[in-house]
């Protein structure tokens, strides 16, 4: 029984990637949640938003490195975050101008703001590969990992090399800091709280004087802001395909539902747990069971609940098993 | 009423001219680079028109389905390429030769018994969760899905292997009943069916973007099925020689009948074109005749008593539930109903294309242009279904060469080695996209009832 | 239309419905919603029904079922179009002012449901009451605390977690926080236990004596009219009864047809 060996191969194959995924999804169901709360629908173009603003970032980043800019052991795509940022913010506030706001004028069933943000995501991934192209992109540069697997096995002795790349680092620790700064923002600011009085009761929100034209603005910003660093640090960790980020829906509307719509808490909860879940019941636990268990006792299979291939069919049966039973989410949000 | 008919008669009159126009007139442009061929405005070739009514009046189908569940019943299911895909695999399950290999106690066998307990076990845990309670209920159901999937998987997993060990390169599946493939037809409707029925069952209490995202999630999930389970359709190496639905020959033979070969010298025709053609023509034939016959039906429905019931439920639920209706039993039925003519539709692709590719099931391409074509079309009504169809589609295919043929107009004077010029050339995919996205977008907003609104 | 002799705080007769209450000094009432007619879409629900309320005081708007209570006092906050009629607070036509409009001017307004934010703490409740404010709140905070002990206790709480009567304390801890000059109620009592229902008047009583006037439509008609300084009694729309609480409550015939004998 080797159980170091056991854990970092677990640390390696399970925890780090279930926390650097869980993290970015969490962003980005924090930007659907945020959304959902205060505009009252799902917006199917959160996909495509991540991926416009992951491909402004890149070509930033392409700009700074043509110039010699770089950023030490970090990716240089940090120092362009902000940059796509702005742009997204520009453009999730021309599309509310242009295509939202009539339907809020009009006060038209949620479900038909639901099909244009469906025409909004055709253009947004149209305009997207487009810019950026269809192939895949690698634009993480740096230092790449920040605990080496073969130093750390050198220092060690053990069989197992713990791998930590920066970009997972990066990832959790952004996210982190991102997460600080929104629940500061939500909890401690006239403005935020007044987001949170207007996502809870919109009736006497605008009761108490508070704009709702401001609100919708600010929520705009704040959601395309947290989508561009879901989408950048996604890209980052494993590579930029523009065609992936439409498969992200699915978890990240999972993960926003699972943790009550409208409850930022829920929706950070709710991505680890569907990160956790997708890759622990799609990873092969053999490599880690031969560390602990036996010879005698061990199983011939790969010991791999699920395929690979069903990773999203994971956090689909998550959502639904949560919207039969518990429709208000864990955290109570706004029933469904 | 009559405003309304002459307004559909004119529209279709329209549509029709685009395709005769498409048929008949050969327009090419030439850029300044006198390397390139030309862009093709108008093709001119009656082999074009006719790829294009093909699509057109499977489309049709798929679109009257979907404007059976949400311009009747208000259901918004975003889940449509799961049922096409479905009817697909029932064209490989119904007219693949079985691979015979395999047809026995250690292949086929050990899968049935696999999927029956598979079956029985969440029959067991549906009986569980039932008749027990609280906590005992929570363990119970939990310990029977658990242990039932691991005696699932001990099971199922050597049968699998043994069948996709089996020649993986030529089969790996277990083949299908060997039967024609007109019969693979109504076989997709039932499997949509099934299936509409089971996540029916468990999504439609959803409000409608929830139903959205759930159905987006199922759609999803029966393509990953698709692309992964080799011994089902060969996954993503592509089941193929699918038969040809009777009576429709294959080119080559054709091409060897006598009489044809008459035929055609008689009237001028080249064989091997005329083949094509005739081809074409059948399918067509074909395929229109489902079209009316399904279109006859949904009219029949929607100026029922049951179709009035049903627009009242949509237009107002709560109204309609406290005056006794069931409603959740009438958008289960019309949820199950529009699923099956997209399985239908499904069946019928495949036969025609002779082959099940699971990657070209994609979202994009089944579920949203769909929809796309409901919406512009007119909701509610079962002409403007098919009018969207025939346009969106005809658009979906014109906006490629249009689109690439501005794009080299508006580039020609740029300079060739120009990164720009070589992404905005290249682009005409993307521009396809952007575009569908504006129609929906400008249909949605300044003419939400469509083309042809509902009566 | 004839006129109330003046000087005095006279009670108006039974059916002098449009008749105009003057005040002490023979002024106009400090708010006054005139001859209101109107609704919500093509009908009308009000016809040109009149409620007044001196500063400091008490009045309670009482009558059956879908006689047009809450109507009538939404309709003085601006949140229907008048086909007919005005409202004036101190003096000042606010006629055509949005409903926030009017709380800038020194309206307070409690909603009968839905009137507290529940998923933020009592606490941020207040703070949103006070939106509109730009100067320092805290002192309004102190002095709501001190009029609802029960709400410094529980600041820290979500609002949805606390008992019906102690959310109805929020709604109004809310209300004040804007230091309005008028307080609007509606059916503050709805759906509390008697005993609540005495707590919740005895607070309305004390937010008048600092100078707050109050409206209020009340379902639980004597209790409130006994806490009243006027009381008007809405028939379909229209002023049926109008006096004192404690003349309405001994008038037979008000007592026989909305009392209970």
């Amino acid at each position: 029984m080797d159980f170091l060996n056991a854990l970092v191969a677990l640390l390696n194959f399970v925890v780090i990637p279930a926390t650097a995924y869980g993290a970015q999804l969490a962003l980005g169901a924090l930007a659907a949640t945020l959304v959902y709360g205060v505009l009252r629908f799902s917006n199917f173009a959160l996909g495509d938003t991540m991926a416009f603003g992951a491909a402004v970032v890149i070509l930033f980043t392409w700009w700074f490195q043509s110039m010699g800019i770089s950023f030490g052991p970090l990716p240089t795509a940090i120092l362009a975050l902000p940059f796509g940022i702005a742009a997204m913010s520009a453009v999730a506030l021309l599309t509310d101008r242009t295509v939202y706001r009539y339907y809020r004028r009009v006060k038209a069933k949620p479900v038909i703001v639901v099909i244009a943000s469906m025409g909004v995501m055709f253009i947004m991934a149209g305009i997207t590969r487009m810019i950026i192209g269809v192939q895949e992109i690698q634009f993480a540069d740096g230092q790449k990992f920040l605990i080496d697997p073969t130093w750390f096995r050198t220092e060690t002795g053990l069989n197992e090399g713990l791998a930590l790349r920066m970009t997972q680092a990066i990832t959790v620790v952004t996210a982190g800091l991102v997460v600080w700064a929104l629940f500061w923002f939500l909890n401690r600011t006239r403005t935020g709280k007044s987001m949170r009085a207007y996502s809870d009761n919109e009736d006497l929100a605008l009761l108490s004087g508070i704009n709702p034209e401001r609100v919708v603005a600010i929520t705009w910003i704040i959601a395309s802001g947290l989508a561009v660093i879901a989408g950048t640090l996604y890209g980052l960790d494993k590579s930029y395909k523009a065609f992936n980020y439409f498969a992200l829906l699915l978890p990240i509307f999972a993960a926003a539902v699972v943790g009550g719509l409208g409850n930022p808490l829920g929706a950070i909860a709710g991505g680890f747990l569907i990160a956790y879940s997708e890759i622990g019941l799609t990873y092969a636990w053999k490599k880690v069971a031969s560390y602990i268990l036996p010879e005698s006792l061990m199983p011939d299979g790969l010991m791999q609940l699920l395929s690979t291939e069903y990773k999203f069919s994971v956090s689909f049966a998550i959502l639904i098993i949560v919207l039969l039973f518990k429709p208000t989410g864990i955290f109570k949000g706004k029933a469904v | 009423m009559t405003n309304s008919r002459n307004r559909t008669l004119i529209l279709f009159a329209l549509m029709g001219l685009l395709l005769l126009l498409e048929g008949t007139v050969h327009w090419q442009v030439h850029p300044l680079n006198a390397d390139a061929s030309g862009y093709t405005i108008l093709s001119g070739s009656w082999n074009v028109v006719l790829e294009i009514v093909l699509m057109c009046l499977l489309s049709a189908i798929m679109a009257l389905g979907v404007n059976l569940q949400w311009g009747y019943a208000g259901l918004f299911s975003t889940g449509i390429v799961g049922f096409v895909a479905l009817g697909g695999l029932a064209g490989v399950l119904v007219s693949l030769p079985p691979v015979t290999a395999v047809w026995n106690a250690a292949g086929v066998g050990r899968l049935v018994v696999a999927l029956l307990t598979g079956l029985g076990v969440v029959g067991l845990a549906v009986f569980a969760y039932g008749h027990l309670k609280g906590r005992a209920r929570t363990w119970g159901v939990t310990a029977i899905l658990v242990g039932g999937f691991f005696l699932y998987r001990a099971i199922f997993d050597p049968a699998v292997a043994y069948i996709e060990a089996n020649d993986p390169a030529a089969a790996g599946n277990i083949g299908g009943l060997g039967l024609p493939a007109l019969v693979a037809w109504p076989a997709g409707a039932l499997m949509a069916a099934a299936a509409a029925w089971a996540i029916g069952k468990t999504a439609l209490g959803l409000r409608s973007d929830y139903l959205a995202i759930a159905t987006l999630g199922i759609g999803e999930i029966i393509v990953a099925v698709m692309k992964n389970e080799d011994w089902l359709d060969r996954g993503v190496k592509n089941a193929t020689q699918i038969p040809r639905p009777w009576p429709v020959p294959t080119e080559v033979s054709l091409q060897e009948s006598q009489r044809f070969l008459d035929f055609c010298a008689n009237w001028g025709l080249n064989p091997v074109t005329a083949s094509t053609i005739a081809v074409q023509l059948l399918y067509a034939l074909l395929f229109t005749a489902v079209l009316l016959l399904i279109l006859w039906a949904c009219e029949l429905a929607l100026n029922s008593p049951w179709g009035r019931m049903m627009r009242a439920i949509r237009d107002n639920e709560t109204a309609s539930g406290a005056m006794g209706k069931d409603v959740t039993k009438r958008h289960l039925q019309v949820f199950i109903l529009g699923a099956a003519i997209c399985g239908l539709a499904g069946a019928m692709l495949v036969t025609r294309d002779g082959q099940l590719v699971p990657s070209s099931y994609t979202p994009l391409r089944f579920t949203f242009t769909i929809w796309l074509m409901v919406i512009v079309g007119g909701s509610g009504n079962n002409w403007g279904s098919v009018l969207g169809a025939f346009l969106i589609w005809y658009l979906w295919n014109k906006v490629f060469d249009w689109g690439s043929a501005a794009m080299w107009s508006a580039t020609q004077y740029m300079d060739p080695a120009s990164g720009l010029k070589s992404a905005l050339t290249g682009s005409a995919e993307q521009m396809r996209t952007i575009v569908m996205g504006v129609i929906l977008l400008v249909v949605l907003r300044f003419a939400p009832k469509g083309l042809l609104p509902e009566k | 239309m004839s006129k109330a002799p003046q000087a005095t705080a006279e009670p108006l007769t039974h059916s002098d419905s449009h008749a105009r209450p003057k005040g002490v000094s023979g002024k106009e009432p400090f708010l006054i919603g005139e001859s209101m007619t109107g609704g919500y879409g093509a009908a009308d629900i009000l016809h040109g029904c009149t409620l007044a309320v001196e500063k400091g005081q008490i009045a309670v708007i009482v009558g059956p079922n879908g006689a047009g209570k809450s109507t009538a006092m939404k309709a003085v906050f601006g949140m229907l179009n008048l086909r007919g009629g005005r409202v004036h607070l101190d003096g000042e036509d606010i006629s055509t002012l949005s409903p926030q409009e009017r709380v800038r001017k020194g309206m307070g307004f409690v909603p009968q449901v839905n009137n507290v934010f529940t998923s933020m703490t009592v606490e941020e409740n207040l703070e949103m009451g006070a939106f509109i404010r730009t100067d320092d709140f805290r002192d309004t905070m102190t002095q709501v605390y001190d009029l609802f002990p029960i709400l410094k206790e529980k600041r820290r709480q979500p609002a949805g977690e606390l008992s019906g009567g102690q959310r109805q304390q929020v709604a109004v801890g809310r209300a004040l926080m804007t230091q309005p000059k008028v307080l609007m109620l509606d059916e503050p009592t709805a759906g509390v236990s008697p005993i609540v229902m005495d707590e919740l008047f005895d607070r309305i009583i004390e937010v008048a004596r600092t100078g707050i006037s109050i409206l209020m439509v009340e379902q639980n008609a004597r209790q409130a009219l006994e806490i009243a300084d006027m009381g008007y009694v809405l028939v379909q729309g229209a002023n049926r009864f109008t006096d004192t609480g404690a003349a309405l409550m001994a008038d037979p015939d008000v007592r026989r047809t909305f009392l209970g004998g």
